[in-house]
C-alpha cells in the first residue's frame, strides 16, 4: 500500500525525523489560507499523488508571494498531472501540500528497502540526491553507500555515523544526522514499511538535517496491525476495478488489452497472460480466483472483466487440484448465464474432474469454446478476439 | 533417494485443529505411506486430544521427543505462523514447510535471522509444499498427477507446477521430488538449494526450474548450474506480459526499480547454457528433448 508525501512526513515525525512545516489542502482558498499560517516569504506547492517525479511534471514549484501560491494552486488542483512514472494519462490532483521554503546547503539521498537475496532491510544512501537514484545506481553505483541492518539491534549509532561520513555529511551535522537516520530506520521497521525514501534529505547552512520528501509503502500482508495506516489509503489513486476485486478476494490488475483471464493461481495466471502474448493477443487482465473460486467469485470476476470495454474476449484456465473442475464448470456456467455474457468464452480444464467438469460446460446450452490444453486454449482465445474486434 | 523427503520421514502439523490443517492432514495420510509419516499435531491449547487418531502435544518439542518427528508442516494463520517457524527451528527439527500464504516481510526478516547457524532448512511460506511421489505428499498438491520416477520439479508457484507435472505425465514422465518453494519475497530454500540437491540425488536425472518475475533468485542459481551441475536444466519464466511495479498475486512477484523482469531472467539463465522455452504449454516437451 502506497500513501501520499504529506501522510508519510505525518509518520516520519512522529520518529523524530525533521521536515519542513506544511500544511494539505484540498481547495485553492485552502491553499492560500495554508501559506498564510505558514508565514515567511516562500512556499512549496506540491501536487499530491502516489507516482514519483512529480517534479519532473510541474508538480513541485516555488511560490514567494500568497497570489503566486494560488496560482499554482489553480494551475495543478483536479488536473492530471503527468510524470515519468503516471503513463501518459497522469493522475489527477486532488491534495495539495503547502510547504515552508528551506535554505538548502546539500542535497542527498537516502532510502531503505528489502534487500530479497541477503535477507536484510537495506539502507542505501548517496551524496547525490534531488536525481533519480536508478539513474545514479546505473552510471555512477561506486557513489551509493548500502548497509544492511541487523533486525535485532537495529541502526546502531555507529551505522548511522558510517552512512553520514560516506555520503559526507559535515561534521557539525552528524548528530543530527544520526538521529535522523536512526528515525527513518525505526519507522521503517515500525511501520511494516516495505520502501522508505527520502530524496532529498538536506543539510541547511544552518546545520539542520531535513527530510525533504518523503516516499512510504507498506507491506500489504502487514496491514492487518496498522488499522492506522490502513485508514490513510486514498481510492482515488487506485483502479476502481482493482478495488473491487479486492473486496470479493480477487488478486486482479489491469492491462491494456482485450482477452480477459481468468485463472486459479498467481503463476498459472501470469503463464496464462503469456501465452496470450505469445500467440500474438493481448491480455486485458490479470486475474487470480484463489484456491476457493466459488460460484460467487467467478460471476464477480466476469462482472469486472466485462465492464472493459475493450473487451473482445474471455480465457478461463483452470488446473483443478483441490478445487475441482466440476465445481469451477458449474461455477462458470451459472455466472456465465448470470452476467449475460457478450463475448466469446473459451474454458480450459484441467485436473482433478476434468471430464465431469468438460461434460458440464458441454451440456449447458452455452456457446462456450472448450479447449484441450494451454496452447489450444491460446490460439482459440486470440483468434475469437481478433474476429470480435 | 529422492530429495529432502521420502517414506521415512515423520511429519507433524502444526495448526492441525484448523480448517485448512484438518483438511490436508487427512488428505496427505491418504497418500502413499502417509498413514506411516504423519505422527502427531501441535497445539498448544489441545495437548493430549487427538486428531482422527492422531496425537496432538502442546510444543513442537513434544511432539519431536514422543514421535521422533523430524519434519514439520505449517497451516497456521500469518499473523502467528513466523512464531511456528521459530519454534520448529528452536526444537532443532530437519526440515519445516510453511504452507500458510500472507506472513508480514518484516515477521520473516527476523524468523530468518534467527535460523542462522541452525540446522533446520525451511520451504516456503506461500508454497504448496513438496512431494516425492509414490512415497510421501507433505502440502496441499493434489498427489494423483504425480508418478514416481527421474525428474526433479522445483518451482515459485502452485497450480503451474501442477501444469507442468502434468505435461511430463503427458510425456510419460515421472517424478523424483517437486518442490514448491513459494511465492514469498522472504523465504527459506531458494531455486540454488534445491538445485544443489537434485544435482547429488542419484534418483534425479534432469531437472525443470519454473520461476517467475521478481528478486534474482533465478539468475543465481544459472550462474551455479554453468559451473556446477551435472544433469541437464530446463526452465520457464512466469510474467513476461506483468507491467512493472504491480505485484502480480504473489507477495514476491514484482518488477521493482527495473530489476527482476523476465526477460532479464531468461537472458541470463540462456548465457549460462540453460534452454528455457517461451511457451508455458512446452515445458514438458522441452525437458524430454534434452534426456
Amino acid at each position: 500500500m502506497k500513501i501520499h508525501e504529506y501522510q508519510a512526513k505525518e509518520i516520519l515525525r512522529r520518529y523524530g525525523v525533521i521536515t519542513p512545516q506544511g500544511i494539505a489542502c484540498f481547495g485553492i482558498e485552502e491553499a492560500v489560507s495554508a501559506a498564510e499560517k505558514l508565514g515567511g516569504d516562500k512556499w512549496v506547492v506540491k501536487a499530491q499523488i502516489y507516482a514519483g517525479g512529480r517534479g519532473k511534471g510541474g508538480g513541485v514549484k516555488l511560490a514567494r508571494s500568497l497570489a503566486e501560491v494560488r496560482l499554482l494552486a489553480e494551475a495543478m488542483l483536479n488536473k492530471p498531472l503527468i510524470t515519468p512514472q503516471t503513463g501518459p494519462n497522469g493522475q489527477v490532483v486532488h491534495r495539495l501540500y503547502i510547504e515552508q521554503g528551506v535554505d538548502i546547503h546539500h542535497e542527498y539521498y537516502v532510502g531503505i528497502v528489502v534487500d530479497r537475496s541477503r535477507q536484510r532491510a537495506c539502507l542505501m544512501a548517496s551524496s547525490e540526491g534531488g536525481m533519480d537514484i536508478e539513474q545514479v545506481a546505473a552510471s555512477t553505483p561506486e557513489k551509493i553507500y548500502k548497509i544492511l541492518i541487523d533486525p535485532i539491534s537495529g541502526l546502531t549509532d555507529q551505522d548511522a555515523d558510517a552512512v553520514a561520513n560516506k555520503i559526507s555529511i559535515p561534521p557539525s551535522s552528524l548528530t543530527a544526522a544520526r538521529f535522523l537516520l536512526k528515525g527513518l530506520y525505526q519507522a521503517f521497521d515500525e511501520t511494516d514499511a516495505s520502501l522508505l525514501e527520502i530524496n532529498p534529505l538536506i543539510v541547511t547552512h544552518d546545520d539542520q538535517v531535513l527530510a525533504l520528501d518523503a516516499k512510504m509503502n507498506f507491506d500489504d500482508n502487514a496491514l492487518f496491525r496498522h488499522p492506522d495506516i490502513v485508514a490513510l489509503r486514498d481510492l482515488d489513486e487506485e483502479d476502481p476495478m482493482e478495488i473491487e476485486a479486492t473486496e470479493y478476494g480477487l488478486s486482479y490488475i489491469s492491462l491494456d488489452g482485450n482477452i480477459g483471464c481468468l485463472v486459479n493461481g498467481a503463476g498459472l495466471a501470469m503463464a496464462t497472460m503469456d501465452i496470450i502474448k505469445l500467440y500474438g493477443g493481448s491480455p486485458a487482465n490479470f486475474l487470480d480466483v484463489g484456491g476457493g473460486a466459488t460460484v460467487d467469485k467467478v460471476t464477480e470476476a466476469f462482472k469486472i472483466m466485462l465492464r472493459n470495454p475493450k473487451l473482445r474476449a474471455i480465457l478461463v484456465n483452470i488446473f483443478g487440484g483441490i478445487m475441482k473442475c466440476d465445481v469451477i464448470a458449474e461455477g462458470v456456467t451459472v455466472a456465465a448465464r448470470e452476467v449475460k455474457l457478450s463475448v466469446p468464452l473459451i474454458v480450459r480444464l484441467e485436473g482433478t474432474n476434468v471430464e465431469l467438469g468438460k461434460k458440464i460446460l458441454a451440456e449447458s446450452g452455452l456457446p462456450i469454446i472448450s479447449a484441450t490444453n494451454m496452447a489450444d486454449a491460446a490460439e482459440k482465445a486470440v483468434s475469437a478476439a481478433v474476429r470480435g474486434a | 533417494m529422492s530429495i529432502l523427503i521420502n517414506r521415512h520421514s515423520r511429519v507433524m502439523t502444526q495448526g492441525i485443529t484448523g480448517k485448512t490443517g484438518q483438511f490436508h492432514t487427512r488428505l496427505c495420510r491418504e497418500y502413499a505411506n502417509g498413514q506411516q509419516c504423519f505422527v502427531a499435531g501441535v497445539n498448544p491449547k489441545k495437548p493430549g486430544e487427538q486428531f482422527e487418531g492422531i496425537p496432538i502435544y502442546a510444543t513442537v518439542r513434544e511432539a519431536k521427543e514422543a514421535t521422533g518427528a523430524t519434519v514439520s508442516v505449517i497451516y497456521v494463520p500469518p499473523a502467528f505462523a513466523a512464531a511456528a517457524i521459530d519454534e520448529a527451528v528452536e526444537a532443532d527439527l530437519d526440515l519445516v514447510i510453511c504452507i500458510t500464504e500472507g506472513i508480514p516481510v518484516r515477521d520473516m526478516l527476523r524468523s530468518r535471522y534467527k535460523m542462522e547457524g541452525r540446522k533446520t532448512l525451511l520451504i516456503g511460506p506461500n508454497c504448496p509444499g513438496i512431494i516425492t511421489p509414490d512415497e510421501i505428499k507433505i502440502g496441499i498438491m493434489p498427489g494423483y498427477i504425480h508418478k514416481k520416477g527421474r525428474i526433479g520439479v522445483v518451482s515459485r508457484s502452485g497450480t503451474l507446477t501442477y501444469e507442468a507435472v502434468a505435461q511430463l505425465m503427458a510425456l510419460g514422465l515421472g517424478q523424483s521430488t517437486c518442490i514448491g518453494i513459494g511465492g514469498d519475497p522472504i523465504n527459506g530454500l531458494k531455486h540454488l538449494d534445491v538445485m544443489r540437491l537434485f544435482n547429488e540425488d542419484n534418483e534425479t536425472d534432469a531437472v525443470l526450474m519454473v520461476g517467475e518475475i521478481g528478486g534474482s533468485d533465478e539468475e543465481d542459481c544459472a550462474r551455479w548450474i554453468k559451473d556446477n551441475m551435472k544433469k541437464p536444466v530446463v526452465g520457464f519464466i512466469a510474467g513476461v506480459a506483468a507491467p512493472p511495479g504491480k505485484r502480480m498475486g504473489h507477495a514476491g512477484a514484482i518488477i521493482a526499480g527495473g530489476q527482476g523482469t523476465a526477460q532479464e531472467k531468461i537472458a541470463v539463465m540462456e548465457a549460462c547454457g540453460i534452454r528455457v522455452t517461451r511457451n508455458p504449454a512446452e515445458m514438458g516437451k522441452l525437458l524430454k528433448s534434452v534426456l
